[in-house]
């Protein structure tokens, strides 16, 4: 697949599918050469991940996006590690995706989501930086006339052990960068390792304090235009009729045009293109989808719930018998809605189109899918076509889609030779997203006489993100990452065990397009599992905690991370006057994370999150400092969309359109939040996903505990739940 | 024509008096650190000071503004050197993606002028800012910081 030549948005689409475990890279992928291959100021490249410059700074080229995840500096740690360099004296740079395409993908993978920045490279970019070093290495013995074996390297300078000769990286670059790249790259022991699993700071904070950092928002080109743009509101509509003449006389404004079932206006200014833009008297045609709403969407899930047919992705024993059979039967229905990412930044891409090549500048998670969406808009050969990849504000899986980017340049195309950006309205965001999907779940459980959990059987009914976003991707028809967390083995296991149990989907998609939403399908899944567990725990009378604990006996690791938040978090132990405990544990993206929340309620209503204790075993940890971060960052996205967010759908469309109405925590809610990065070694687990999953249903469990309410739909602001 | 004083120099710009300053701001001026975020006053990405308060500049039309003094995120550090709250963001590690920092950074500078030593109740009072990426826990540690320094 590294030497793909033929780059079809299908492939491209297949390549980088933001689930479904990264690309099978091998381990001989080519490091660059033969003949030096020189960065953009003429420094030499010592591999295609280090280029060194004669001051002995190092370049490391980073191909995964950074959105604030902190996956810029994991990768940058790993590639120093192993180049034995200087930490201090590091930078980095995005290497574009056409050089990438042009140089047969010898940087890998661009996609970034699914939690797979880190733990999907991690190998090869080791041994960049490992291969680099050897060549470094080899470079200063041939200059001394040494063997390289009696040469060590360490913080970018090269000594020769017997004499005590000493040399520096950017001196022996140029004669290394000539060199063969060795075939075999030995990597360090865990070990031994200096930087990895190093709390360093960030790579990329100095110029986000100083109003310096160039979002796709910021971008500047000389004669750049501005555009603003309104797509049909009802999903799959079309522009009936609109009328540009009062907005084209309007100030700034140089254009009025529809582009596929929107229509945009480009002006000198942004504020002018929008302020035109809704002067345009725009008529839409739904089609039969101006019909649909959140009732009736939500009439087709319940239907799902006991309909038939349904794919099975997690069964053993026999569950009905069990359940039929058993002292005490539990059941609960469970509903989650649609929710927007709502990235900080609203979406945007810039673009300059002329009749033989296509530029774009753009914040996206998968700087690849933007190039085949650019080379698809323009007409033009992917070689023609090239993608600057900018800081993201914010992606959370938004930004892994290209649909801003295809408006940006079939915008562009009505231009040639005027670079024009395209930015997004906070409205237009909100009503053009790839939603969290909708989903209901119906829980069913069987107690013995001795309140042993003897069957359970979850049936899931609602949309696959699979089946709109990646249909190639579909096993048989089925999404197996609707059962994230619930796998009978794998990075989403279900780590309980029950001797039988059968987990099904009934898909039932609608017309609101779904999408990667952080933590994809572990938010409603985790919910629905671990608020039902502790339904189960006092059904049978049991402690929530020995109640999972039971259950969880032949997996270490997940018993490991609940230990340790029951322990840190302080169950079984007296809380605070007013506040109560709830527990949650979840195993996704290879990692096994776990949280103990604290709230009390005021008033019946009144809603505090006090403090959550967080556990997670991602296996090795890069960064601990920045996966304490995630943990903290992960609640406050998960938590506000539990407390507050959702999206309805009335006539077909979306019925929020700014923070008003779709809310997110302030730093007044947030509560304190402890965290344990506990790598217990050997495996390579996410870290921006995972956590986000057990707040919800930890401070769901607590709520419980302090009111005796247990609440199955969301956001709780539907309840009269005021959140403080 | 408008008359604005940003981050203490005079520039006279041709606008529409109804254009929000952010916009102004962003687009006349070409200062991009101050961000878009709702356009309705609710997220905070926009917040920078007018005579030292805090306003969130989507909706503050430029004509209210002439004749005041304008500080954006650019206005802060002065020849390079970080204010004291910019230095507690960066000891802190705060930032994520730091799409709403300056916001939050231009909200909690207004707050330590009035308040030096601000306790947790007043900091829940003062920043409203949305950070989608939930650096709120770093944000309250590095006010702290900053309060101390
Ligand atoms: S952009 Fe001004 S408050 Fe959101
Ligand atoms: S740091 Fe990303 S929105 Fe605040």
């Amino acid at each position: 697949m590294l030497e793909s030549p033929k780059l079809t948005r299908r492939s491209f689409l297949i390549s980088s599918a933001a689930v479904g475990g990264g690309l099978a890279l091998g381990l001989n992928i080519p490091f660059g050469g033969p003949g030096v291959v020189r960065a953009a100021d003429g420094s030499p490249e010592i591999t295609a991940w280090v280029v060194i410059r004669p001051d002995d700074t190092v370049v490391v080229r980073i191909a995964r996006s950074e959105m604030g995840q902190g996956t810029l500096t994991g990768l940058a740690q790993l590639v120093a590690e192993e180049l034995e360099c200087d930490w201090s004296k590091v930078i980095t740079e995005y290497p574009t995706p056409g050089t990438n395409v042009a140089r047969k993908r010898v940087w890998g993978d661009y996609g970034t989501g699914g939690s797979r920045g880190i733990r999907t490279s991690q190998d090869y970019v080791r041994k960049g930086g490992a291969a680099a070093r050897m060549m470094l290495v080899q470079a200063a013995a041939d200059g001394w006339k040494v063997p390289a074996s009696e040469c060590v390297a360490a913080n970018s300078t090269i000594t020769h052990k017997p004499s005590g000769r000493k040399t520096s990286y950017g001196k022996v670059a140029e004669a290394a960068a000539k060199l063969e790249v060795p075939k075999d790259v030995p990597l360090k022991d865990p070990k031994d390792w200096k930087i990895i699993g190093k709390p360093v700071k960030r790579l990329d904070t100095v110029d986000k304090l100083t109003g310096k950092q160039v979002y796709g928002a910021d971008v500047k080109l000389p004669g750049m235009l501005n555009a603003a743009i309104k797509d049909c509101p009802i999903f799959g509509g079309k522009v009936k009729s609109f009328d540009p003449a009062k907005a084209a006389g309007m100030p700034g404004v140089k254009k009025v045009l529809q582009i596929e079932n929107a229509i945009a206006v480009v002006a000198d200014t942004w504020w002018h293109a929008k302020t035109a833009l809704d002067a345009v008297n725009i008529e839409w045609d739904g089609g039969a989808n101006e019909k649909v709403s959140s009732a009736s969407i939500a009439e087709m899930l319940t239907e799902g719930l006991s309909a038939e047919q349904a794919f099975v992705h997690n069964q053993a024993g026999d569950s009905k018998a069990a359940i039929d059979g058993a002292a005490k039967k539990v059941e609960a229905v469970y509903v989650y809605p649609f929710q927007n990412h709502a990235c900080m930044e609203p979406m945007n891409a810039t673009a300059i189109y002329t009749a033989d090549s296509c530029k774009v500048w753009v914040g996206t998670q998968n700087g690849e899918a933007a190039l085949a969406a650019a080379a698809e808009a323009s007409g033009l050969p992917v070689a023609k076509c090239d993608v600057e990849k900018l800081l993201l504000g914010g992606g959370f899986g938004r930004r892994g889609f290209t649909d801003y980017v295809r408006q940006a340049v079939l915008i562009a195309k009505e231009m040639p030779g005027t670079p024009v950006k395209l930015l997004w309205s906070r409205e237009e965001d909100m009503l053009h997203g790839k939603y969290h999907p909708i989903m209901q779940a119906k829980l069913t459980g069987g107690l013995d006489a001795a309140g042993n959990l003897t069957g359970l059987e979850i049936r899931l009914s609602g949309q696959s993100i699979l089946a709109s976003a990646r249909p190639e991707a579909l096993d048989k028809g089925k999404d197996p990452f609707s059962f994230q967390g619930f796998w009978p083995t794998g990075e989403h296991s279900l780590e309980y065990t029950i001797p039988n149990i059968k987990i099904d989907h009934a898909m039932r998609n609608t017309h609101v397009p779904p999408g990667f939403w952080r933590g994809v399908n572990i938010n409603q899944n985790a919910i629905f599992l671990e608020c039902f567990m502790d339904e189960l725990a006092l059904a049978a009378g049991k402690d929530a905690l020995e109640f999972r604990r039971a259950l969880m006996s032949k997996n270490p690791k997940s018993l490991a991370v609940l230990n340790a938040v029951a322990d840190k978090g302080g169950w079984g132990k007296p809380a605070a006057p007013g506040v109560h405990r709830g527990l949650a544990h979840f195993r996704a993206f290879g990692s096994y994370v776990a949280a103990c929340a604290e709230v009390s309620v005021k008033d019946g209503n009144k809603v505090k999150v006090h403090r959550i204790v967080a556990a997670t075993d991602t296996g090795y940890a890069v960064n601990p400092a920045q996966i304490e971060r995630q943990i903290a960052g992960s609640f406050v996205y998960g938590l506000s969309a539990m407390f507050a967010q959702e999206c309805t759908v009335k006539d077909g469309r979306i019925e929020q359109e700014n923070f008003h109405s779709y809310n997110s925590m302030r730093i007044a809610q947030m509560p304190k939040v402890e965290s344990i990065v506990m790598p217990s070694g050997g495996f390579w687990g996410g870290v921006g996903e995972p956590t986000i999953c057990v707040a919800a249903p930890a401070v769901l469990n607590a709520i419980f505990a302090a009111t005796g309410k247990r609440f199955r739909s969301f956001p709780l602001k539907n309840h009269g739940i005021e959140w403080v | 024509m408008a008359r604005l004083t940003i981050n203490g120099k005079s520039q006279a710009f041709d606008v529409d008096p109804n254009t929000p300053l952010l916009w102004v701001l962003r687009e006349q001026v070409g200062l991009t650190g101050t961000k878009y975020g709702c356009g309705v006053a609710l997220c905070g990405a926009c917040t920078v000071h007018v005579d030292g308060a805090p306003m969130r500049s989507c909706v503050v039309p430029v004509s209210a503004v002439e004749g005041k003094k304008i500080t954006t995120i650019e206005g802060l550090a002065v020849n390079g050197r970080l204010t004291k709250v910019q230095q507690a963001w960066l000891d802190n590690d705060v930032p994520q993606c730091g799409y709403c920092q300056s916001g939050m950074i231009m909200a909690v500078t207004a707050l330590l002028d009035k308040s030096p030593k601000p306790t947790d109740a007043q900091i829940d009072a003062a920043i409203t800012n949305i950070c989608r990426c939930g650096t709120f826990q770093q944000v309250r540690e590095a006010i702290h910081a900053a309060a101390r320094a």
